[in-house]
């Protein structure tokens, strides 16, 4: 057990602390904060992610020849790390980066990689998630958008749902039944869908917080080549499961949840409460020092997995704890936050009383909908006793 | 940055837990809570003969010259076996503490320690509980060539297996720690009857207590021999038990889960179930790391070393608190009952949640120093 930096990485660490101590857009910080909803934002976060990206710190551990730098686990930790300190926001592209991208880093033909990996570094492409149907929620596998092989392409049609950025995303990656006989994880392919493509049909729908942050998505004979099909024919399932583990990943991740307690820290050290800084109430402070042990070992958990990478032992189970862990933890934080706000915790940013830009009734709704969002809180704990601990089905 | 075993600390693991299956088995834990001080000189021989009881004391003075972390490790596997409870009061703080003892002191207790031939314990707390420099009541006074020791101590553990006390008493301004020989006159041990069967607590009453000059164990190179220092391995030792006592716990919850049947199916298929003891794994994987970060500080870095302990040991005693209830829930009847193994991790759960700091106190501390900057003084 090692966690000093080496030289090398504490010189990484200063230069990227500099960098980004000049460079993180005050109006995004902390952020996304509110939903995308608003296309000047969507264009600043935008550029937000081609900067950092210029500076050579998105997705570092990607090949060169995709765009990244074959960085180790360790030196994007480091980024990751100083990224949170200088409360940078987000990035737009995040399912682009974390979700589709490593997924056709393991499972997309070479020309798959060559055309689709750059542009989701640079925030030229956006993508969404087409997993979940009216029909198919935690019973993901059950899906029944229909895609069928026609020469050289695939004609799809059905209904997607609660897909987050569909509004202004460019491509879909998707999950469609090619065979529908089949059981029902074997009929199921992956495909990536232009979101320009004729017949689509994108419908915002408004989420608890106010903002339109997921859409249904209707396809109606849309065309999909063949070549954007990702893995085998009927074999999606194994494809998607790839890409759900990277998200389960991203949903838990320790660096957001340092985010939203160093926030909590700030707004306890200066906000009131029953006439004194909430930070000097007992029961406040019993609280903080719970939180603040789970978020250290959510942190020190990362490492423990990061390690485990190096050495290709990878616990099976690991994402579905961090994912269960971390949006949980999220959640109970900003309901803390809400017990300092008192009185002001319903207030939204449009108020110009509301304290800290109104953002933890935000940030509270939000987090409650990562809970639900990438398999619910009750999913992961199955997935957890059946496969982890080996508790009977049924 | 490598946050890993390496694989000597992985063997040690397995070497542990295999020697406490086969030598620590519920049925002997039983058979010694029904005796006499909880001690049983053959297994206590067992694991001399592995060298554990010198892990941490230096090879100069015949003991592995390991660290916190391979404690912590072995600790855990204590834990599991809820093996009896004087290895960490011994090997662990009073092997620390004794490190920076004169040399002479050092030279004739340290190799003893490390081969088991003598076993030490901490006598650390006094009746109002208060765990800090306030707590320490009892008096030193400096005579010809020594001092004369005044105090009632409690929650001493197996103070009458225990060849010598280290125990904190006042001294003009200071709180040095004062090493007694359990022989010397005027010492009174009582016991103090407690839930916990896998551990003997003690009250000891130091009635004019002379010891030699050099018996005064003054904080110097190392941290460990002050009050506050042995409190906080105190606390590390418990954490890494608790994380073995939870993690049993849980795995005889499920193998029982999987073999009993109600409504013609394995109870362990029911949901409610399920859920329960996912719960129960994902805390106890998430406490792992707050243990072993918190034992690698210790070893690496222990003036930085408190916040990470205090997260440690609040989280732990939550965990194996909560963990303990909900097995005994999943084992139904059964579990309530003397009969079944498992209350007697049930009360060791209870105990640890006291021992050394309470998970409010730690919570405490981790706000204080770790947001707050506040240094807490080593007495
Ligand atoms: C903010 C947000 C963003 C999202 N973004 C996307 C996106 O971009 N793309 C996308 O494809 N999807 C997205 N989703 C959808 C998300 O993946 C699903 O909502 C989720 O998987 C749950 O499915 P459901 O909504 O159909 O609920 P249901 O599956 O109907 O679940 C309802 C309740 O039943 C419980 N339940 C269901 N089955 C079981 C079971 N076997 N055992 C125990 N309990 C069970 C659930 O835990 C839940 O409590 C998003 C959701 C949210 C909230």
């Amino acid at each position: 057990m090692d966690l000093r930096d080496s030289p090398e990485e504490r010189a990484l660490r200063k230069k990227v602390r500099a960098w980004l101590r000049r460079n993180v857009p005050r109006e995004l910080r902390d952020g996304p904060g509110a939903e995308y909803g608003d296309p000047a934002r969507i264009e600043a976060a935008k550029r937000w992610q081609r900067k950092l990206y210029e500076a050579g710190y998105v997705a570092m551990g990607w090949p060169r020849e995709y765009g990244g730098q074959g960085a180790d686990l360790r030196t994007q930790t480091i980024v990751n790390e100083e990224l949170v300190r200088a409360r940078a926001p987000s990035l737009i592209g995040m399912m682009g980066i974390q979700m589709v991208g490593p997924t056709l880093i393991q499972w997309g033909t070479e020309e798959q990689k060559r055309r689709f990996l750059p542009p989701i570094l640079t925030a030229e492409e956006i993508w969404c998630q087409g997993y979940s149907e009216p029909g198919a929620g935690s019973d993901l596998a059950s899906l029944q958008t229909r895609a069928e092989l026609v020469g050289d392409e695939f004609v799809v049609n059905g209904q997607k749902i609660w897909t987050s950025n569909a509004q202004f995303a460019d491509w879909m990656f998707c999950l469609v039944r090619t065979d529908p006989e089949a059981p029902k994880h074997r009929g199921i392919s992956y495909l990536l869908v232009d979101m320009k493509s004729p017949g689509i049909t994108v419908r915002p729908l408004v989420q608890m917080t106010g903002d339109a942050g997921f859409n249904e998505v209707f396809f109606e004979d849309v065309r999909v080549p063949r070549k954007n099909l990702v893995g085998e024919l009927h074999d999606g399932w194994r494809v998607a499961n790839s890409t759900l583990l990277h998200e389960r990943n991203m949903l838990g991740s320790a660096t957001r949840t340092r985010q939203l307690f160093d926030r909590l820290c700030r707004l306890a050290r200066t906000r009131e409460r029953n006439g004194r800084k909430a930070i000097e109430d007992p029961f406040v402070r019993q609280r903080l020092g719970d939180l603040f042990a789970r978020v250290e070992a959510l942190r020190l958990d990362s490492y423990r997995q990061l390690s485990e990478a190096v050495r290709g032992s990878t616990r099976p189970t690991a994402a579905s704890m961090t994912k269960l862990v971390g949006t949980e933890l999220n959640h109970e934080i900003c309901a803390l936050a809400l017990e300092l706000l008192g009185s002001y915790a319903p207030l939204t940013r449009r108020s110009r009383r509301a304290i800290d830009r109104g953002i933890w009734a935000w940030e509270f709704q939000f987090t409650l909908g990562m809970i639900i969002g990438g398999g619910t809180s009750q999913i992961q704990k199955n997935i957890l006793a059946e496969r982890g601990l080996g508790m009977p089905r049924g | 940055m490598d946050f890993s075993l390496t694989e000597e600390q992985e063997l040690l693991r397995r070497t542990a837990r295999e020697f406490l299956a086969a030598e620590c088995p519920p049925a002997f834990v039983r058979r010694l809570a029904s005796e006499e001080d909880g001690f049983s000189s053959s297994f206590h021989r067992g694991i001399s003969a592995l060298g554990w009881p010198g892990l941490v004391v230096p090879e100069a003075y015949g003991g592995q010259g390991l660290g916190f972390l391979e404690a912590a490790l072995l600790l855990e596997e204590f834990g599991r076996a809820a093996a009896p409870g004087y290895f960490a009061p011994s090997y662990v703080l009073a092997a620390a503490a004794l490190r920076s003892a004169s040399p002479r002191l050092a030279r004739s207790w340290l190799p003893r320690l490390a081969t088991g031939e003598a076993i030490g314990t901490v006598a650390l707390f006094e009746e109002s509980e208060l765990l800090d420099a306030r707590g320490v009541t009892g008096r030193a006074r400096r005579t010809r060539g020594g001092f004369v020791l005044r105090g009632k101590k409690l929650f001493v553990p197996y103070a009458r297996v225990a060849d010598f006390f280290l125990a904190p008493f006042r001294l003009g301004s200071g709180i040095p720690l004062f090493f007694v020989p359990k022989e010397t006159p005027g010492i009174r041990i009582e016991e103090l009857s407690s839930y916990d069967l896998t551990r003997r607590l003690y009250e000891v009453h130091f009635h004019d207590v002379r010891v030699p000059e050099e018996h005064a164990l003054f904080p110097k190179a190392s941290p460990w021999s002050t009050f506050d220092g042995l409190l906080l391995l105190g606390a590390l030792a418990v954490s890494a038990d608790s994380l073995g006592g939870a993690e049993s716990m849980l795995e005889r919850s499920v193998e029982y889960s999987k073999v009993r049947q109600q409504f013609g199916r394995p109870i362990g298929s029911f949901q409610a179930l399920k859920h329960m003891a996912a719960e129960m794994w994902v805390e106890i994987e998430f406490s792992r790391p707050l243990v072993w970060y918190a034992a690698h500080l210790c070893d690496t870095q222990p003036r930085r070393a408190s916040v990470a302990v205090s997260m440690a040991k609040a989280r732990t005693s939550e965990v194996f608190s909560s963990v303990a209830d909900r097995a005994v829930q999943m084992h139904g009847g059964i579990g309530f009952t003397w009969e079944h193994d498992l209350h007697f991790w049930y009360k060791r759960a209870m105990a640890n949640r006291a021992a050394y700091g309470d998970p409010a106190f730690h919570r405490e501390r981790v706000v204080s120093e770790g947001l707050e900057g506040r240094r807490h003084a080593s007495p």
